[in-house]
């Protein structure tokens, strides 16, 4: 664990450079007990796949008793050695067709059929690791290597809301129609980001999720 | 109690309501905004005796024509504009009270990029997620998420009479189309060359037309990175200077993202990111580097800048 500075009003603490349930889970931890301590200054925490940021405002913050409350609340997680399950959150998916303009395309990069794509994409239980990009956009990992196909080169100018993508070994759904460069494979109707909502995210850090081919979707 | 409306008649190039921003939401990916000039932001609510968090109009570089259908104490800060109130001109860094039926007019731009309107008790748009504040891309807060539009009617409180006029004597801000930045080193400084930091140092960028609230594309000197290495996406804050593969910089203003994954050579120190925000695309950014402990002694500086124009309520 080291705690950087990210200029006068953030630290950011980071632990092994690496895309790990483990690691991602420890953060996740931090950042709850670091927000239990309602300590005056902090304005945010917000996990990302290996790091915490901690946004505060400099004149209301004392840096050398936040360093050290993060140094404090770090010293157990090494002890932390396996993610607890968690019941995953379905997504219904229309696959493929108008929903999923780019599901041919990984079928070719994968040399295999677009049933086997949307086999593969539904078989596994993905981790939520990090939102951000847009309100509500999980970054959830890992897809099967075999699908894993970059993103497209140019990004698109319009991803309509909802859509859900591979880039890499990382699969996302849009909650808002957003320039995007994600391999589109199909499409959900449920609402990732509503502001109304309390929380307004589906689904948050540590979360896992399993998409599921929609009732009565041809494809 | 909500009790008269001003009417964008004229919208101007960009203008955004913006209080001091959305925070608490970034671990579901909610971007902060907030005003670009959060020093002049807060000034003008103080001239207005609002709370540093009421709700502003973000002026951009072309201002707008706005009416008024009550009585109402409004102060303007940040660039300086001409601004007629009918066939009057109204005094900068001023409170200033607006009557029944008049019309506030943004014209010539004389300095700075960005100006704040305050009226006193704040614009009363829907609160969103704890704040006002207009994010574009996202279409969230402000007023329907977007920029002002003629025809657009903003809610007001009218309760208060208009106080004592406050000025702020002596206010600066808004530089000459080029401006000085001080830095802390990033995250990633060690992904540079050792002395990137300092050799950009005293070199200008220009800030490209492709910048917008979300942030500073530079164009100047490439920095190049000492490794192709990448970087796994991690929070950001405003200030950061990122730099993407092609090694041109990217200055993450007010609607930044709430994560990256570009290393960052360096932060804009909290008390000049005013400064940067009083830039407009074509002006000169020129970088030079500080330690932490100059960084808070100026943000200091800048708050006791503030408190002072809040001891000053005296006639003009």
């Amino acid at each position: 664990m080291r705690i950087r500075h990210c200029g006068d009003g953030m630290l950011l603490v980071e632990f092994a450079h690496a895309i790990d349930p483990l690691v991602n889970e420890r953060i996740i931890v931090l950042a709850r007990r670091i927000r239990e301590r309602r300590a005056q200054g902090i304005q945010d925490v917000a996990p990302g796949y290996c790091t915490l940021g901690v946004h505060f405002d400099p004149l209301q913050t004392d840096l050398a008793a936040l360093e050290h409350a993060i140094e404090v609340d770090s010293a157990d997680l090494d002890a932390i050695s396996q993610v607890p399950e968690r019941t995953a959150v379905e997504i219904p998916v229309r696959y493929g067709g108008k929903w999923g303009p780019d599901l041919d395309a990984v079928a070719a990069y994968a040399g295999c059929s677009a049933a086997d794509v949307i086999a593969r994409h539904m078989a596994r239980t993905y981790r939520v690791y990090m939102l951000g990009f847009v309100p509500g956009f999980a970054y959830m990992g890992r897809v099967d290597p075999s699908i894993a196909m970059a993103r497209h080169r140019v990004p698109r100018e319009r991803v309509a809301s909802g859509s859900v993508g591979i880039a890499g070994e990382q699969t996302g759904v849009y909650p808002i129609e957003s320039p995007g460069g994600w391999q589109v494979i199909g499409w959900t109707a449920i609402a990732m980001f509503d502001a109304r909502r309390t929380p307004p995210n589906l689904v948050a850090p540590g979360d896992c999720v399993r998409f599921v081919r929609e009732e009565g979707s041809g494809a | 109690m909500t009790a008269g409306f001003l009417t964008i008649v004229r919208p101007g190039l960009l203008t955004t309501i913006q209080d001091r921003g959305r925070f608490g939401h970034q671990a579901a990916g909610v971007p902060v905004a907030g005003p670009m000039d959060m020093f002049s932001h807060r000034l003008a609510n103080q001239l207005v005796a609002n709370d540093a968090n009421a709700a502003t109009l973000e002026i951009t570089l072309i201002g707008p024509e706005i009416a008024v259908d009550v009585e109402i104490a409004v102060a303007i800060t940040g660039a300086y504009f001409e601004v007629w109130c009918d066939d009057r001109l109204v005094p900068m860094s001023t409170s200033i009270t607006i009557r029944r039926g008049q019309r506030l007019r943004f014209g010539k731009r004389i300095q700075g990029a960005r100006a704040y309107l305050a009226v006193a008790g704040g614009v009363q748009t829907p609160v969103v997620l704890g704040s006002r504040a207009t994010h574009l891309v996202c279409r969230m807060g402000g007023h329907e998420g977007r920029g002002l539009v003629a025809g657009d009617q903003l809610p007001i409180l009218a309760g208060s009479r208009p106080g004592p006029t406050r000025k702020a004597v002596g206010f600066v801000l808004p530089t000459s189309g080029r401006a000085r930045l001080r830095v802390v080193p990033g995250p990633q400084a060690d992904w540079f060359h050792a002395d990137a930091m300092r050799a950009v140092s005293g070199v200008s960028f220009r800030i490209s037309p492709r910048s917008n609230r979300m942030g500073y594309r530079l164009e100047g000197p490439p920095l190049a990175r000492l490794s192709g290495a990448e970087l796994i996406s991690e929070p950001v804050g405003m200030g950061a200077i990122q730099v993407p593969g092609a090694g041109e910089p990217i200055l993450l203003m007010a609607d930044r993202q709430t994560a990256g994954g570009y290393p960052k050579i360096g932060h804009v120190i909290s008390a000049d990111l005013p400064l940067a925000a009083q830039l407009a695309p074509g002006e000169f950014i020129e970088f030079a580097t500080c330690t932490r402990q100059e960084a808070l002694a100026a943000l200091i500086a800048r708050e006791r800048q503030l408190l002072r124009y809040s001891a000053l309520k005296d006639a003009s």
